[in-house]
């Protein structure tokens, strides 16, 4: 498999706060892989570097074998980079279809009743169809994450980037979510995932990358970073810090 | 039925007040840009049309057609080239840098075509009327009038039925995330003070035709542009066509009670209004 996105001693500090250190990996096409790592580690902000949010101090960022370190925001988007966001930041005064239709326009590249058609689609498969005219501020929680999905998946992405989106779901409401990431994935859609609930991570993800205080400190297969001493110190802590 | 003509005459001012203001309203609700040079961008469409009827020997009525391209290319290449710069977390740098390009704006037009009062002549329409009972109405004012309905409408129709609009919402609402969908700001930007500018085209040219205008009269224009939009309501472009009204038929009333008052009238009443209702009549409701 050839590599979709390449980092390469990727570095961003906040004054004294170091959000990505030196950081290096490569994603594969078609690869799915989640990013693990404390509150503050700088998992947002890596995303932020990826979509171009941030601009890095130094490092450079290939996707597609091309140099899109110095590219805009709105270039990578069109290029197939999409994300959600943590925090979910929709467009309040439009309605989900709306929210969605733009990606699918601008991002997508797609026009006309084809655009809407793909929206329908993506709605379906996120379970928000029923809601599609129902103004985005208005929505649940949890709504509000599937419209985040909704809106990248509507930009076509070859690069998804997922922040956190399993967080405040229940169970079963997770369980869809997963089916739902696992459908996107299957579709040959590569996929980055910050999680903190481990199990849907371990459910979709075949790598994981782990980072603390902007750097990589462990690497690899699920099953075995999970239970790397370097992840037990992080989450379990060393000093009696609390559990994941 | 002097005082009801004088209503009459009011409301059909409105419609020019309207127009003033909807593209002022327009560019505040996509990028939250007050532009202080656009009295003087209505002053320099009118302009415009001018030189096109002497050069062209046109109807101002057609000098439209050079007119609105033109200004909508000089809303473009001002917001990309100038305005983009100044925005950001501060809303001083675009005031300022507006109300330079307003300074700039009147000195270059009178240079270009000195400090003489100029009016558009459209022939017989400027004297013509129609009668309904013991009314006559004007078919000048009635048709800015309608033309500003129709521009409102237009303007709707662009925000909430077509691609376009949808980019100007999004980028309205969050100007940030609307660039990871795809969607350059920059770009939406420059296509809102172009359609701002078509706007203040079309408002020049129906100023011209109604009134002389000389260099000095843009910042008077402004002034009734954001009275109207104030009164009518930040973001509401029905709200702002009450405005214009309102503010219009003040106007006329005034003029009617002492000719001196015209103006002053306008102005009471707006901040009248202003200290009843802060936020206009009919302020934005979420879309």
């Amino acid at each position: 498999m050839s590599s979709l996105l390449s980092v390469n001693n990727l570095s961003k500090a906040f004054g004294a706060v170091r959000v990505a250190d030196d950081l290096c990996f490569d994603i594969a096409e078609g690869e799915a892989v989640g990013i693990l790592g404390p509150n503050g580690a700088g998992k947002t902000s890596l995303f932020n570097l990826i979509t171009g949010a941030l601009k890095s101090d130094s490092g450079t960022i290939y996707y597609r074998q091309a140099d899109i370190t110095k590219h805009s925001a709105q270039k990578r988007c069109r290029n197939g980079i999409a994300r959600s966001f943590q925090i979910p930041q929709p467009f309040n005064g439009m309605t989900v279809f709306e929210n969605c239709l733009v990606a699918a326009t601008q991002a997508g590249g797609m026009s006309g009743s084809k655009a809407e058609q793909f929206v329908v689609e993506v709605l379906d498969d996120t379970g928000l169809l029923d809601k599609s005219n129902i103004k985005s501020g208005s929505l649940t929680l949890l709504d509000r994450k599937r419209l985040e999905m909704s809106r990248a998946l509507a930009t076509k992405p070859s690069l998804l980037l997922l922040d956190e989106i399993a967080g405040g779901l229940t169970e079963a409401e997770c369980g869809e979510l997963i089916d739902s990431i696992k459908r996107v994935r299957a579709s040959g859609t590569t996929i980055i995932w910050i999680e903190h609930v481990i199990h849907a991570l371990m459910a979709v993800v075949e790598r994981l990358i782990v980072i603390d205080f902007g750097r990589m400190i462990a690497e690899g297969d699920p099953e075995t970073t999970i239970k790397s001493d370097a992840v037990k110190e992080i989450y379990l802590g060393v000093d009696g810090g609390e559990a994941a | 039925m002097d005082w009801l003509n004088a209503i009459v005459q009011g409301v059909l001012l409105g419609g020019l007040y309207a127009l003033f203001a909807s593209g002022l309203s327009l560019i505040f609700g996509v990028m939250r840009l007050v532009n202080i040079a656009h009295g003087d961008l209505i002053v320099l469409a009118a302009y415009l049309a001018l030189s096109t009827t002497l050069i062209l020997g046109v109807h101002p009525f057609t000098a439209i057609l050079v007119v609105i391209p033109l200004m909508a290319l000089i809303g473009y290449v001002l917001q990309r080239g100038v305005l983009n710069h100044t925005l950001g977390d501060d809303i001083l740098p675009p005031l300022l840098v507006t109300f330079g390009l307003s300074v700039f704006l009147q000195n270059a037009l009178l240079e270009g075509y000195t400090a003489d009062p100029q009016k558009l002549n459209v022939g017989s329409l400027e004297t013509a009327s129609v009668s309904v009972g013991e009314l006559s109405i004007g078919l000048l004012p009635l048709s800015t009038f309608v033309v500003a309905i129709v521009v409102i409408v237009f303007l709707q129709w662009i925000f909430y039925h077509t691609a376009l609009g949808r980019q100007f919402r999004a980028v309205s609402d969050n100007a940030d995330i609307a660039q990871l969908m795809g969607l350059s700001k920059g770009h939406i930007f420059g296509l809102a003070l172009a359609l701002s500018l078509v706007v203040c085209g079309i408002a020049g040219i129906l100023l011209g035709a109604r009134t002389s205008f000389d260099p000095a009269v843009g910042s008077g224009r402004l002034i009734f542009a954001f009275e109207a939009v104030i009164i009518g309501g930040l973001g509401n472009l029905w709200g702002t066509l009450i405005g214009g009204i309102v503010l219009g038929v003040a106007q006329t009333i005034g003029g009617k009670i002492n000719p001196g008052w015209q103006l002053l009238a306008g102005h009471v009443v707006f901040l009248l209004i202003l200290a009843i209702r802060p936020r206009g009549f009919f302020p934005r409701v979420e879309h």
